[in-house]
């Protein structure tokens, strides 16, 4: 691999894989391992070794001063019959049906609308604008959509929900106080959050459609529903693949909007477990067992991925093998 | 949160031919209202967060949240920009996801640049380590740099959660760059290699420029996504003077004593630099969210 003549470069048709883009004068390819130091020690001490020291901690008691007491599997023994923790695992059953199923669902609608009826008979410039519309709740820090959405559903007569029941006659309501409404509420923040990223996502791949396929099928009597769903569904479906897949890892971690709406009340009905963790360190000072909780979470997101990835692939290689 | 998800890559947008505009039945008519009444639904709390923040109190308690206020007042807003001393916030904001934007980009270059031009071996398992960063949940980092950066002296210093974001987008970066460096033409680094080019000189005078559109959407995304953070932030940085925007903003509205047109006032004062951020750069974000987001 060391010198490479112009005959040998010529005669390559193909870049063997495991050969560095660059023609190499001396020493291979072990030169560019000076360029991912500094990435990599970063990764050590800020990821890798605090991961470590994190699945440490959930063998011990430790209050976060002095050292932290070894204890073996009490903390994995306990999280099994705490019932909290199966209330957090749960209720990120519900986030994500708030943040994948409902939004991808809805997105999927709108982008299709947008793309089709809005861009085609409304024109484009109508189209993105009410693309960018929906997305504006994405830029918004959650930590700032949080906090409007809590004061809308203050309980009592300041909230503007209540405010606006008020005018039908309907009495105030303490939103955030009981449940299912508390739930229902942080889901509704997420779905309106959530909406924009698969619409701006799937109107892109919308992009890819080859127009023809659409007018052949419309010659051959296919109404639109069946377009969507033969054509439409059948491209863009990669793009459905990667929105659910990081939509589903954000669902199970999500945090900002519970601390900050419900606090994962009422009486720990909206717990999720990064909030259940946070707590955990944080307030109750339980720093093994808030370790325990993380970690769970930690693999629990881990399985997810290669889930999905596994399934992609598996579907990939049918649809080779069935072309 | 949300946006972290967002995938970058560069591509041309391809514009569908339209055909012109086509006859429009009812059902279009309908579909289309239906759209715009969404839009509304979705634009709601935008629309109460601007009326209600020029409101006194008074006026919200007798008009209601929905009416336009009677005489323009800036008390709320006063109220909260000098509570929480809103320029130094901004700053913290500002300063801080700048430097992580900028830091994580030539991070992210310095990597893909082995893995996608020097291929390494077993870049794969490289690249998926590093991404492993970016799609750990944060908590299970927490406690351990909580303790780590108090022990050290850079709990409540901008320095911690700059570090700790610099590492976390530069995961993404390394993953998407160095898919995007694989397919780099290989002909350009021949010829510079063939006049006595070393590796540095080809990162920098080679691919640097070539990359450049790729690098300024992720270094705007990263500046958005470092922006938006709350964990971090909200763990690492305790006092007035190293909080972010939404920090200071969540922790002041948290104890729920504050009245309505203040909290409207704080969140339209903490929405503006987004938005006027939104508007600079709608386009490179658009494209950079939607331009394939299949690589």
């Amino acid at each position: 691999m060391s010198v490479i003549t112009r005959a040998e470069r010529g005669a390559r048709t193909k870049l063997p894989p495991e050969q560095p883009s660059i023609p190499q004068r001396k020493g291979g390819t072990a030169g560019y391992w000076l360029y991912l130091l500094p990435g990599f020690v970063l990764l050590l001490v800020i990821v890798i070794i605090p991961l470590i020291f994190n699945v440490y901690l959930t063998f011990t008691k430790w209050r976060g001063v002095r050292t932290p007491e070894f204890i073996g599997l009490e903390n994995w023994v306990k999280i099994f019959t705490d019932e909290d923790f199966w209330t957090s695992f749960t209720n990120s059953v519900w986030m994500v049906l708030a943040m994948v199923v409902i939004p991808t669902t809805i997105g999927l609608i709108v982008a299709a609308l947008l793309f089709d009826v809005v861009g085609r008979k409304f024109g484009g410039k109508v189209g993105s604008f009410l693309r960018a519309t929906y997305y504006l709740p994405q830029i918004l820090p959650i930590a700032v959509a949080g906090i409007v959405i809590g004061w809308m559903f203050r309980p009592g007569a300041t909230g503007s929900v209540n405010q606006i029941l008020a005018v039908f006659g309907i009495p105030a309501y303490d939103w955030l106080g009981q449940m299912p409404s508390a739930l229902l509420v942080l889901m509704g923040v997420l779905v309106w959050v959530q909406l924009g990223y698969p619409i701006v996502v799937f109107m892109a791949a919308l992009q890819r459609v080859d127009p023809e396929l659409y007018e052949a099928a419309e010659l051959d009597g296919a109404n639109w529903f069946q377009r969507f769903s033969a054509i439409t569904m059948s491209i863009i479906r990669p793009e459905i693949f990667v929105v659910t897949l990081t939509c589903t890892i954000a669902a199970l971690k999500v945090f900002g909007p519970v601390y900050i709406i419900t606090q994962g009340g009422p009486a720990g009905a909206t717990l999720v477990p990064a909030y259940y963790a946070y707590t955990e360190f944080f307030t109750k000072r339980n720093i093994g067992y808030g370790a325990t909780i993380a970690t769970v979470l930690t693999i629990l997101v881990v399985v997810v991925s290669i889930i999905f990835i596994r399934v992609q692939n598996s579907m990939e290689r049918k649809e080779r093998a069935g072309l | 949160m949300a946006a972290t998800t967002a995938i970058i890559t560069q591509g041309k947008t391809r514009v569908r031919p339209r055909g012109g505009m086509t006859k429009k039945r009812a059902i279009d008519w309908l579909l289309f209202v239906a759209v715009i009444l969404g839009a509304l639904v979705v634009m709601v709390p935008f629309y109460l967060i601007l009326v209600n923040a020029f409101k006194t109190p008074v006026d919200y308690a007798t008009s209601g949240p929905f009416a336009l206020p009677q005489a323009i007042d800036f008390t709320g807003i006063q109220a909260f920009w000098e509570r929480v001393n809103f320029p130094q916030k901004v700053w913290n904001s500002i300063f801080i996801s700048g430097v992580v934007a900028v830091l994580a980009v030539v991070i992210s270059l310095l990597n893909a640049f082995a893995i996608g031009i020097g291929r390494v071996r077993g870049r794969s398992w490289i690249v998926l380590l590093f991404l492993m960063a970016n799609l750990l949940p944060q908590e299970a980092l927490l406690y351990p740099l909580y303790y780590m950066f108090k022990s050290v002296g850079l709990y409540d210093s901008v320095w911690s959660v700059i570090i700790v974001f610099t590492v976390i987008q530069a995961a993404f970066g390394t993953y998407l760059l160095a898919s995007v460096l694989g397919t780099f033409p290989k002909e350009v680094l021949e010829a510079a290699s063939i006049d006595g080019a070393t590796r540095w000189q080809i990162l920098w005078r080679v691919v640097y420029p070539i990359t450049r559109p790729t690098l300024s959407v992720l270094l705007i995304f990263f500046f958005i996504w470092t922006w938006n953070e709350f964990l971090i932030p909200l763990t690492f940085l305790p006092s007035n003077a190293s909080q972010t925007v939404p920090v200071a903003v969540s922790v002041l509205t948290g104890d729920r004593l504050m009245d309505v047109t203040t909290t409207a006032g704080a969140a339209l004062l903490s929405i503006i630099p987004t938005i006027i951020f939104f508007l600079i750069f709608q386009r490179t974000l658009t494209r950079g969210i939607t331009a394939g987001a299949v690589k």
